[in-house]
């Protein structure tokens, strides 16, 4: 499985090159020397332990080398936009960045990372690959080896955003396609951000869709990012997210699956300045055989930061979960305040969950804790419900809403909020999460 | 209105009900005594349907209807309610929430369409004060953080809220001082009508100084051994049950 991919590049190293952003060529050969020793990570590997998605790397995917556009309209994208939330909507299509619905705002910029090479160079090559070198394994050198683009978002010095920018991803194959994309997002000094990140597929659109993305907060910037899965069955997404930040800043980052095939995220972030602000959290509904995982690693590697950590799973039928969650406290920091909970619900007995809490902490002057809760709805609560005339299904939803509710809850975007509230319902209800009128997904 | 006919029901396995006989009419107020183990909180448990009871013999008929043949929900909805001994705790569930989706359910049922939101909350407001609850009271979880007393009230606001046509009132009593007793005294009270009734499951004389009951039930051994004026409770508070063991024990 290893070599098939080693021998696509070494077939189509030029063609790759041709159609590629310039600061990926840089790192790209030295990608699939290491790739070749590294092959790909097996269950074997601590932070792969659980993988659900290492499987699916056997399918002979077809990649789309020319970076041919595929055939979609705009229009059709602009729909998956938000009622009420008045963002600014970049539709993409695999790792291909397609329109922009409005005017950027000022100090904002995004574009594909291509043009971004041409565009801010000096940005870009302050950015790029600072991160995922530092924390490179076998999935990072694959990824190097063979993404092409993704997008580029840069927020400038002092720009406080308060539009959200919302970046629509919509998977689209008619055959069986593996898309890779390398994204960068740097929000620079002072500056403010909220980035809402939606994927989606087209229906019956089978794809392995491999991201990597590096995140730069920027002493006393703030950004929050929203991670928003709805997808299907035929999705296999498996991405990397690394993060680090600044001085002073703070980042609100929330995972929400509401709706997938098979995941694997692997979060890392650095809190490398001192006063950095951390909350890391999401949700996952999963039913039918639905996999999801995430593994976070949270690195205090200066004093006086705080992070809370905080992930909720609901698993139906025979769904399979598994959360990893690391937090290494660095020796010399200072006033660490760091806390985990993940907390999960198997509503079913087939359903499966694997938590695996672990807080490293090398220093003294610290806070910790974690908890980690698996069981199932409290039998106790519906019965209380019910002698108050609420029916057992409908009990079950509210007791399921509220379980997910302090995930939710810490979307500060208003109409947002709202919206994952009504779909985390219709979710629950088993009626799916397509939006009304969509003709896509 | 209720009628309960020689029922006999069983907790994992054991049997607790041995044939307990009991009717109540509108505008009555009942009460059961009992000591420990007699089978009160477990009389309470299968007249709102749970789920670890099981009623091996006997009826139930509320209006006509076999109670037990109802879900928990529907015999709620059909106007029986209960003031758990012990609320539950429902994190993230907001009072407000609740109530609203008890009171819509309780309306589908009547064929109505759902209450609007500042209808709700007029009479969430005008029910709140009768009961003393502090004004907060919608937003946070249901019972969580609640004192024993806040709890208790808590019961009987929702008691107020749903205008049940039979409230069993499970040991309201217990764990409420004096003053907190005298509020939700006052709120059942006030409740009070010619068209609805009460079963007040009690240890203790004391809470019906308060709420006057027409009729008093000693349950001893599962059965109603003994009925009779509100004085029998008196009676039962100055000799104790030992008398009644000694009468009516194997």
């Amino acid at each position: 499985m290893k070599q098939q991919y080693i021998d696509v590049y070494a077939d189509n190293r030029d063609l790759i090159k041709a159609n590629s952003a310039p600061c990926l060529n840089i790192i790209r050969d030295a990608a699939a020397e290491a790739f070749k020793i590294t092959g790909f990570p097996t269950h074997k590997d601590e932070a792969y332990l659980y993988c659900p998605t290492l499987q699916y790397l056997a399918t002979d995917y077809g990649l789309n080398l020319k970076q041919i556009e595929p055939k979609v309209s705009e229009k059709e994208l602009f729909h998956c936009s938000v009622p009420g939330i008045n963002s600014v909507v970049v539709a993409m299509v695999n790792d291909q960045m397609r329109a922009i619905s409005e005017t950027l705002p000022d100090g904002v910029v995004v574009c594909s990372l291509k043009d971004a090479c041409e565009r801010y160079p000096e940005e870009v090559e302050n950015c790029f690959n600072s991160l995922a070198s530092k924390h490179a394994d076998a999935m990072t050198h694959f990824n190097n080896m063979l993404a092409q683009n993704g997008f580029f978002v840069y927020v400038k010095k002092n720009t406080q955003l308060e539009q959200p920018l919302q970046i629509v991803r919509m998977l689209d194959a008619t055959i069986e396609m593996m898309t890779v994309a390398h994204n960068l997002v740097y929000v620079a000094d002072n500056a403010q951000a909220k980035l809402l990140l939606c994927d989606h597929n087209r229906k019956g659109s089978k794809v392995f869709h491999d991201t990597l993305t590096e995140v730069v907060v920027a002493p006393h910037a703030r950004l929050e990012l929203y991670e928003l899965e709805s997808t299907s069955e035929t999705t296999i997404s498996h991405s990397q997210l690394f993060v680090t930040q600044a001085e002073g800043s703070e980042m609100l980052l929330n995972q929400l699956t509401l709706s997938n095939g098979i995941t694997h995220r692997h979060t890392v972030v650095d809190l490398d300045g001192d006063h950095a602000n951390l909350w890391l959290g999401g949700m996952v509904l999963n039913d039918r055989q639905q996999k999801t995982e995430n593994y976070t690693e949270i690195n205090h590697n200066a004093s006086y930061c705080n992070c809370k950590e905080l992930f909720k799973y609901i698993l139906d039928e025979e769904a399979e979960g598994a959360f990893s969650g690391r937090i290494i406290v660095g020796d010399g920091t200072k006033q660490t305040e760091a806390y985990q909970t993940n907390r999960n619900l198997c509503l079913t007995n087939t359903a499966k969950m694997h938590a695996k809490p672990q807080l490293e902490i090398y220093a003294d002057d610290v806070k910790c804790g974690h908890g980690a809760t698996t069981g199932q709805l409290d039998e106790t609560a519906l019965f209380y419900m019910q002698a108050r005339g609420i029916g057992k299904e409908e009990a079950r939803m509210l007791l399921m809403l509220a379980f997910v509710a302090d995930v939710i809850d810490k979307i500060t975007v208003e109409p947002l909020r709202d919206r994952l509230r009504m779909m985390t319902e219709k979710r629950l209800r088993g009626e799916g999460v397509k939006c009304n009128n969509c003709s896509l997904c | 209105m209720l009628e309960i006919k020689d029922l006999h029901a069983t907790v994992a396995g054991k049997e607790i009900l041995k044939g307990l006989t009991l009717t109540v009419r509108p505008g009555e107020v009942h009460a059961i005594m009992g000591p420990n183990g007699a089978g009160k909180s477990t009389l309470s448990s299968v007249l709102t349907g749970h789920p670890a009871y099981t009623v091996t013999s006997g009826s139930i008929n509320f209006y006509g209807q076999d109670l037990l043949a109802m879900p928990p929900e529907d015999r709620a909805r059909a106007g029986v309610f209960m003031s758990f001994q012990y609320p539950v705790e429902i994190p993230g569930v907001s009072m407000v929430n609740f109530m609203r989706a008890a009171v819509n359910e309780h309306r589908k049922y009547r064929g109505e369409e759902p209450i609007s939101a500042s209808e709700f909350l007029k009479l969430m407001r005008a029910k709140k004060d009768l009961l003393q609850l502090d004004n907060k009271l919608a937003n946070r979880s249901v019972n969580e953080g609640f004192s024993g007393g806040e709890k208790k009230r808590n019961e009987i606001f929702q008691m107020a809220m749903l205008e049940p046509k039979l409230s069993i009132l499970d040991e309201t009593d217990s764990g409420l001082d004096i003053d907190a007793l005298r509020v939700v005294a006052n709120g059942v009270n006030t409740l009070k009508s010619k068209d609805n009734a009460s079963i007040v499951i009690t240890h203790y004389q004391r809470l019906l100084d308060y709420i006057v009951p027409d009729f008093v039930h000693v349950l001893y051994n599962g059965r109603i051994v003994k009925t009779g004026p509100k004085e029998l409770a008196l009676e039962l508070e100055e000799k104790g049950y030992d008398w009644i063991k000694q009468e009516f024990g194997e």
